[in-house]
């Protein structure tokens, strides 16, 4: 283990790429050869893209038991062409001794934390570029490409430039009716979606501290959209209950990954989490985020509840706290693909499910789906969708003219009930009301 | 989105055709999701074509991609850059690339440069990109751009055809 020297004040960015270094510490800039502790793939990226470049190359996997393989992007099979894409990644699991194959389980970003496959301290490369949600868990989790991940599975290794830091303070709670998601659409529109590209975020202050694990992943997860290399919120009890839950090993060492106070960053913003007003994006980027008050009356076709940063047990929550004893908008069909296998069970034991599907949700199975316009709930010409997903970009979820609106599940669940974009907050204060 | 200027008609200028694109081009764009079940060869026919669709059916080998701020922002699919490669284009060229693209197009020798004055340049414009100098040569304006220089331990990789090759290499070079 590396020490780092007094008087040499580090972020957390910098003390975990230094670490997979090798090095005492590192400066923003410098190009560094970084081990990694955990690579993980998906159906998509992984297998079908890999497995001939390691066949070229002529070696196995420089350590199968530090590789995780999600299929998440075409489950279940729709065609003859996604079934031959799941097959053959069975295959490579069984082939290339992948014991940590998840099936149909879930989305790679919740699958890997729920099942215990993260901790803080960990420098995990990912073939996806919502890997960053890792960062949540106090992990350097960085996304990369196919060719990229082939060259770590057969060597365990990566350079990486080591990033400059944004730090991202939220001081006060967020109100009622708003969430992680908020906060992210709010940034995006703030700061743009090259705002921190090449670099890493950390997110810190009251209202980040009070997030729970959930939603601290969608800040990490949706420090992608701003461009980040990694997204971090550095750990504490809330982060280490929930990784010891998940069977992962805490290091004795957690305490270490914090930025040091007189640690150096590219950029310092705070901001109010009091203050903040639910966020809606407009088609067709999330920077084109404002107060929902501020996109007028737009009706909808669809509200779409899924995705690796919209469709955890805490979005279901959200969905429901809306649909309870409420009814979707006859003009709207309302989709919901729970984020994992577990979501879909722990929703299930506590009556989400049912509040969702009484609302008149349609549930689709657990996996990218929509989100990225590969599996069922893709749009037709013109039509308009709110989304509690990542991404709005021209032509991602079906037709090229389809217009997709981000927010947070309360929002995406209110606008389903009215048929148009709306605040969720009067619908939960009118239930608040109900319940006093 | 602006398309490319005809032929000048100066039989005199080689290099490929520049096809120009604003800033925040994403990888939804480069490779739609609803043909990544399919071969490189099919879902580069759908390239930017919520963009410009002529771009896929009119782009010839040699031509270069010019944008501006953040080429390339979004998923990680590295097909993003492989349709590019599969269409010909030579080299993209932009004021910034989001990071798994750059690294992607790299990986895949197709060299992306960071050229400030990326803006300059006009659909259609001749260009010769040398990326080994860090520098783009547009013949239509005669003109000179210079770019950020490409890190060597990339050139390298660059110039043995990209990240597999130049495994392959280290590889073969660890064994002797």
């Amino acid at each position: 283990m590396s020490t780092v020297p007094v008087g040499m004040p580090l972020t957390l960015a910098e003390k975990l790429v230094a670490k997979a270094a090798g090095r005492a510490s590192v400066r923003p800039g410098e190009i560094v050869i970084a081990k990694v502790d955990l690579a993980m793939i998906h159906d998509s990226g992984g297998p079908r893209r890999v497995e001939p470049m390691l066949k070229e190359l002529g070696v196995g996997i420089w350590d199968p038991a530090r590789v995780v393989l999600v299929s998440d992007h075409f489950t279940p099979a729709v065609d003859a062409e996604s079934a031959a894409i799941l097959d053959l990644t069975r295959k490579f699991a069984r082939a290339r001794g992948v014991d940590a194959f998840y099936d149909m389980q879930g989305i790679c970003h919740v699958v890997l934390p729920e099942r215990g496959h993260l901790s803080p301290g960990m420098f995990v490369a990912g073939g996806d570029s919502h890997s960053t949600t890792g960062g949540a868990f106090g992990a350097f989790m960085i996304g990369i490409g196919a060719t990229e991940m082939a060259g770590v599975l057969a060597t365990g290794e990566i350079w990486v430039r080591v990033p400059a830091t944004i730090r991202i303070e939220w001081t006060g709670r967020l109100g009622r009716g708003l969430a992680a998601k908020d906060i992210m659409l709010f940034l995006c529109g703030r700061l743009g979606m090259d705002s921190a590209n090449y670099m890493a975020v950390e997110y810190d202050g009251e209202a980040v501290r009070a997030l729970p694990m959930s939603e601290r992943m969608v800040l990490a997860n949706m420090a992608a959209e701003l461009g980040a290399k990694a997204g971090l919120v550095a750990p504490d009890q809330i982060t280490i209950d929930y990784v010891a839950a998940a069977g992962a090993r805490v290091g004795a060492d957690w305490r270490r990954w914090h930025s040091d106070p007189e640690a150096g960053y590219h950029i310092a913003h705070r901001f109010d989490a009091g203050a903040l007003a639910p966020q809606v994006a407009a088609p067709h980027s999330p920077e084109n985020a404002a107060d929902v008050s501020a996109h007028g009356e737009v009706a909808i076709d669809q509200a779409y509840i899924g995705a690796c940063t919209g469709a955890k047990l805490s979005d279901l929550h959200m969905a429901a706290e809306v649909l309870a004893g409420r009814k979707v908008a006859r003009s709207v069909r309302l989709l919901v693909a729970p984020a994992s296998a577990r979501t879909t069970q722990a929703a299930a034991a506590d009556g989400t499910l049912a509040t969702l599907t009484d609302a008149g949700a349609v549930l689709l199975p657990s996996g990218c789906g929509a989100c990225a316009g590969y599996g069922a709930g893709v749009l037709a010409e013109n039509e308009v969708c709110i989304s509690a997903t990542a991404r709005n970009f021209k032509g991602r979820m079906g037709h090229a003219s389809a217009r997709v609106y981000l927010a947070s599940p309360f929002t995406v669940a209110a606008s389903a009930v009215a048929g148009r974009i709306v605040d969720p907050r009067p619908m939960l204060a009118e239930r608040d009301a109900r319940r006093c | 989105m602006p398309a490319p200027a005809p032929n000048s008609g100066d039989a005199a200028l080689a290099g490929g055709r520049a096809w120009v694109f604003g800033d925040n081009v994403d990888t939804d764009a480069l490779a739609p999701g609803l043909y990544m079940k399919g071969p490189i060869g099919a879902l580069a026919r759908h390239c930017l074509e919520a963009l410009d669709p002529r771009f896929a059916r009119e782009a010839r080998p040699g031509d270069v991609v010019v944008a501006g701020r953040n080429f390339g922002m979004g998923s990680s699919r590295e097909q993003a850059a492989m349709a590019l490669k599969a269409l010909g284009i030579a080299a993209v060229v932009a004021k910034s690339f989001a990071r798994i693209f750059y690294r992607n197009s790299m990986n895949l020798a197709l060299p992306a440069l960071v050229c400030p004055e990326a803006g300059s340049i006009m659909p259609g414009d001749r260009l010769v990109v040398r990326a080994g100098e860090g520098a783009v040569a547009n013949l239509t304006q005669r003109k000179r751009l210079a770019c950020e220089p490409i890190p060597p331990h990339l050139l390298a990789m660059i110039a043995d055809g990209g990240l597999l090759p130049h495994l392959a290499k280290k590889l073969r070079a660890a064994e002797a």
